[in-house]
Formats: C-alpha cells, structure tokens, sequence
C-alpha cells in the first residue's frame, strides 16, 4: 500500500486520525499512573475520546480506500514514516506538567481545527467535527484549568509549568506550518488554512496565560515535518509497543 | 404482525449498559425506527466518540429487535450528525437519572468558547442541596463528572452537559 499516492481525501484523513490515535496513545500511558485517581480517570477518558475520534477518521479512511481496508490495518500496520501526526502530540509525557503543556497547546489548536472542521466540504468530515469539537471543548477546559492551577500555585508547580511550556514551545510551530496535503485539503474546502489558525490560538493560549500569571515561552521554532512522514525517535518506540500484539499474532480478535 | 410501535415499545427495555437506569429511548439515541417488508431498520447516534457501550448497545438493541422481527432482520446505521446532545434525553429520562443518583445535566446545550468556564453548581441528588463543588470534569464513564455536596457531604455523579 502506497499511502503519500492515495486519494488526497484519504491522506488528509491521516493527518487528522494520527494526531488523535498517537496522542489517545500517549495519555493512555497515564492509565494506572496518574498522580491522583481523579486525574487517573480524567487522563484515561481523554485517551479514550481521542482513540475514538481516530477511529472515526481511520473508518472514514478505510471506506474511502476500499479493497478490503480497515481501520486497524491503518493503524497498526504503518510504520512511523508513513505516520502523518505533529511531531508535539508523540513526545513522551514526561512529568504530570509537561502532559498539561503537551495537551494545553494542542487541545487548543484541536478545538480551532474541528470548529472550522464542522464546515467542511467534505460532509462525513463535518459530521465527525461537530461531534468532535464537544468533547475537545471539555478537554480543552481541563487542560487550561490545570494550566492554571500549576501556574497560579506554589513556587514549585509555578517553576515545572513554566520549564513544561518551554520545554513544548517549538514544538507548536509546525501546527501552523501547512504540509502539502493541508494545502489541497484548504483549497478543495475541507479543511482550514492551518497558518490562520496561529492568530486565534495564541490568544486562547495568552488568556490562559494570563490567568495562570505566566508568560508567553520565548524560544525558536523547531523545524518540523511530521505531517510529511519525518518523526523524533519517540514515535518508533510509540509503534513498537502499540503495534505489537497485532503483528506478533496477526489473527487476533478481541 | 409487527408495527413500529411494537418495535419502539421493545426498545424501552432495552438499558443503556452503563447507566441501566435509562433506557435507549429515553437517552434519545435512537433517530428513527422503520419497518419495511419484515425489514427494520433503525437509526442509531453514539452520546460520545470513544464510548465503548456504543458497540454493546447496537448488539443489545439488535437482539431485542430480532426476537420480534427476526434474525438477520435487523438493520442498524450509525448516524453522527446532527450530534446526539443531553438536551435529547427525554423528560422521563432526566427524572430516572435524578432518582438513580445522577444529576442531570441542566437543559440546554452549553455553548462553551472560552476555555475557562464557569462551573454553575448543579443540585445533590441526595439531598438536593445547590451546595456542591465539581472534583472533576471526568468520571467513572465518558459521559460523567465527578461533584460533591458540601451540606450532606456525598459525592455524587453528574451526567455531562454536551
């Protein structure tokens, strides 16, 4: 299966599906883990929106490819050149705050991405936006409040929040940044013009900021190429665990 | 022979796997139910993504149809837009949350734009108190937040708003 030759339609579904799967991935990594039990099932649930809302987008794909093509095939059958997810949602979850800072800043580009979304040309897309962004608003809540207690706390939470969101800052560049397929997916109508979105989501963010007393994190931008199949090292160790069981026993069912 | 409303009246005892207390109908799930030549089929909407009751109910309600239609007989669709919202649980539905102990999500859809909401207090199903605190936007299942009274000082569940 070539996957950069397929139907623009389909290739733009990836982008989209393999930013929820590797980051429903990554939170999922919390379950049993948490710092408190509240957190633990907070953490648990939004790995399980996400991982749903992969699934959505993988069917949708599966569909549109045809020949006997299924969701788990794309997810567990690619490997991490053929992933199409931003370089920021595989980094590893590090501490309790650095998960927070991960999550702050992509739930917030997330909810600017499915509101524009939820017009679609593309109207099985826009279906899944409009259920989607519900939910991305709660996940939204949740990271910005935790954004604000850490910062707006004690000298402690104030010092790891403020290293969490630097550590992250580059990172957030490449959403903004569009790959090939973001820019056929504009001009067909599908999707948004991803640098547009940069304007609006930092003022989500500085609002939040401001709450939190914290400042905006300065620091370059990474160049980054996720979207276009080019990954940190993190991704393949991400794979090698999420993919195992299926490529070990190929004919597993649940 | 079937009707329609044989087979909307079957549906009513159909329970929702994770809150039993209500059921498909009254969580408002179910878009539409036909019957056309022995066939029916029926329209399903998910309440959230990455609920995992969602494939349990589609087999609950398709072996319940099937005992009065027969097997093989079922059709069922998924249907996401317009989104299942809280405002389509019927009235019946919200009075057997309330009374299981979950507190039903206030009418209306939250229309949230900005990511630092306002909590407004929901009333303790126990002792019906406006006193409480939420501990957590997130609960034992994706449809549920975590609150807790501060007059009676039970924690209780709330059914999310969305």
């Amino acid at each position: 299966m070539k996957w950069d030759t397929c139907d623009a339609s389909v290739q733009y579904l990836l982008h989209l599906g393999d930013d929820a799967l590797i980051l429903g991935h990554r939170l999922s990594e919390w379950c049993g883990h948490g710092p408190i039990l509240e957190e633990d099932i907070a953490l648990s649930n939004l790995a399980l929106d996400l991982v749903g809302l992969a699934r959505q987008y993988y069917q949708l794909a599966a569909q549109r490819i045809g020949n006997g093509m299924t969701e788990d095939r794309i997810a567990y059958w690619r490997s991490d050149r053929e992933f199409r997810n931003h370089v920021l949602v595989e980094q590893p979850n590090g501490d309790f705050g650095d998960t927070m800072a991960r999550q702050f800043y992509f739930d917030a580009f997330h909810f600017l991405q499915l509101e524009a979304l939820q017009h679609s040309s593309d109207i099985e897309l826009a279906a899944i936006a409009r259920k989607a962004i519900k939910e991305t608003t709660y996940h939204a809540q949740h990271s910005s409040e935790w954004v604000v207690r850490l910062g707006d706390g004690t000298d402690e939470s104030r010092a790891r929040i403020t290293a969490s969101l630097a550590k992250f800052w580059p990172f957030t560049s490449e959403l903004f940044e569009p790959s090939s397929v973001d820019r056929a997916a504009h001009a067909a109508g599908w999707g948004p013009d991803v640098a547009s979105l940069r304007g609006p989501w930092l003022d989500l963010v500085q609002e939040v900021l401001e709450q939190a007393e914290l400042q905006l994190p300065e620091g370059h931008a990474k160049l980054l190429r996720g979207k276009s199949g080019i990954h940190s090292e993190s991704l393949g160790f991400l794979l090698a665990e999420m993919q195992s069981l299926p490529r070990a026993y190929p004919d597993a069912t649940w | 022979m079937v009707s329609v409303s044989d087979l909307e009246h079957c549906l009513h005892q159909v329970a929702d796997p994770e809150v039993p207390a209500l059921s498909v109908m009254d969580l408002g799930i179910v878009r539409s139910v036909r019957l056309e030549d022995g066939l029916c089929q029926v329209d399903l909407s998910p309440t959230y993504t990455g609920c995992p009751a969602t494939e349990r109910i589609e087999r609950d309600v398709r072996e319940a149809l099937e005992a009065l239609v027969g097997v093989g007989n079922v059709r069922i669709r998924t249907v996401l837009d317009p989104p299942w919202t809280t405002d389509w649980i019927s009235d019946e539905g919200l009075r057997k949350l309330e009374d299981y102990g979950i507190a039903p999500p206030p009418r209306r859809t939250s229309d949230k734009r900005s990511l630092l909401s306002i909590h407004k207090p929901l009333a303790c199903p126990r002792c019906r108190s406006i006193h409480t605190e939420r501990i957590s936007a997130f609960g034992s299942t994706a449809c549920k937040a975590l609150h807790r009274c501060l007059d009676c000082l039970e924690p209780f569940e709330a059914f999310k708003c969305i």
